[in-house]
């Protein structure tokens, strides 16, 4: 299945939500946020919101900035 | 010194607020940090890499610190409201510096834009501390929208020139006795931080300057000092600009 993760095209597999997605990228699950969409999602509402097809998704972390 | 910075309820020994962004180490930011006295610092907020490992850039801040992060990078108001519910979600802070620029090659910040943002983070309970143009009137809606500060420039992000238009920066002070200023961007020199200071800014945020200087952590401890001389300067007063000379000394009683 197609997503668009962070602007790149990624197949991943189906039936993902989006605790188990982090798990598949080996992303950490503390100081980073989700959006679906352009909806954030908290993180309490993480495993029940699932992943499909042609979804865009970002996944932010934080850097050096001024 | 008792005179504290008051922010949103929250209270600031330290009126300079440092950047994280341009470092050459860690270890370097880390120094210039504690050199700076700052107890507010701005990060941030950028796509996770999905191809390499990456460490925590947050491990490396002292947890003391209010984290402060930015919407860098966002060209309008949707942008940067989407990045900072995001800064909300991933930090646990309500805390946000609204930017929303207008061009990629001063990057001067989108007025409009900034304003329509600000407006709705505030409903949506965010603490907004918006950059923006020198201007009196903006900062006034800025304020009106419920902002707890106003971040006019001094100079374009990252260009050192320092405070470009005193005058702006005197009138806002005069028209806006109660509101807090902070001067964000253009500071250079520790010079600049001072002007800013004594003309009566409240807080100095500043980034390039001390990250870029050859030595940040020297670099941190001069901008602290000037920040500190500066606001003394602007509570003492200063005295008034005469066209013409008068004499230190007595003239009376001088040997002839």
């Amino acid at each position: 299945m197609r997503v668009v993760i962070n602007g790149e095209a990624k197949d991943v597999p189906e039936g993902l939500n989006l605790r188990s997605l982090l798990e598949h990228l080996s992303l950490p699950h503390q100081r980073i946020a989700v959006e679906v969409d352009q909806q954030v999602i908290r993180k309490a509402d993480w495993d029940q919101t699932l992943v499909s097809a042609g979804t865009r998704i970002e996944i932010v972390h934080f850097v050096g900035g001024g | 010194m008792t005179d504290k910075l008051t922010l949103a309820g929250k209270e600031f020994s330290s009126r300079l607020i440092i950047g994280t962004g341009k470092y050459r180490s860690f270890d370097e930011m880390k120094a210039a940090h504690k050199a700076s006295g700052a107890e507010m610092v701005t990060v941030a907020v950028n796509r996770v890499p999905l191809d390499r490992k990456t460490e925590s850039f947050l491990d490396h801040l002292d947890p003391a610190m209010q984290i402060l992060p930015n919407t860098a990078g966002c060209y309008d108001a949707d942008h940067a409201i989407r990045t900072a519910r995001l800064a909300r979600e991933a930090l646990e802070t309500d805390w946000i510096k609204l930017e929303v620029i207008g061009d990629q090659v001063t990057l001067l910040p989108d007025n409009e834009q900034t304003l329509e943002a600000a407006k709705v983070l505030v409903k949506e309970g965010f603490i907004v501390l918006p950059y923006f143009t020198d201007d009196l009137i903006m900062a006034k809606k800025l304020l009106d929208a419920g902002c707890p500060a106003v971040m006019p420039l001094a100079a374009p992000i990252g260009s050192g020139m320092g405070v470009q238009n005193p005058s702006n920066l005197r009138i806002m002070r005069e028209q806006l006795p109660d509101a807090t200023i902070i001067v964000d961007a253009g500071v250079g020199v520790p010079s600049d931080a001072a002007i800013a200071m004594e003309l009566g800014a409240d807080a100095i945020l500043m980034n390039t300057a001390i990250a870029e200087s050859n030595d940040p952590g020297q670099m941190a401890t001069a901008m602290k000092l000037a920040v500190e001389a500066g606001r003394l300067a602007y509570l003492a007063g200063r005295m008034p600009k005469r066209l013409y000379a008068s004499a230190s000394s007595p003239i009376q009683g001088a040997i002839k």
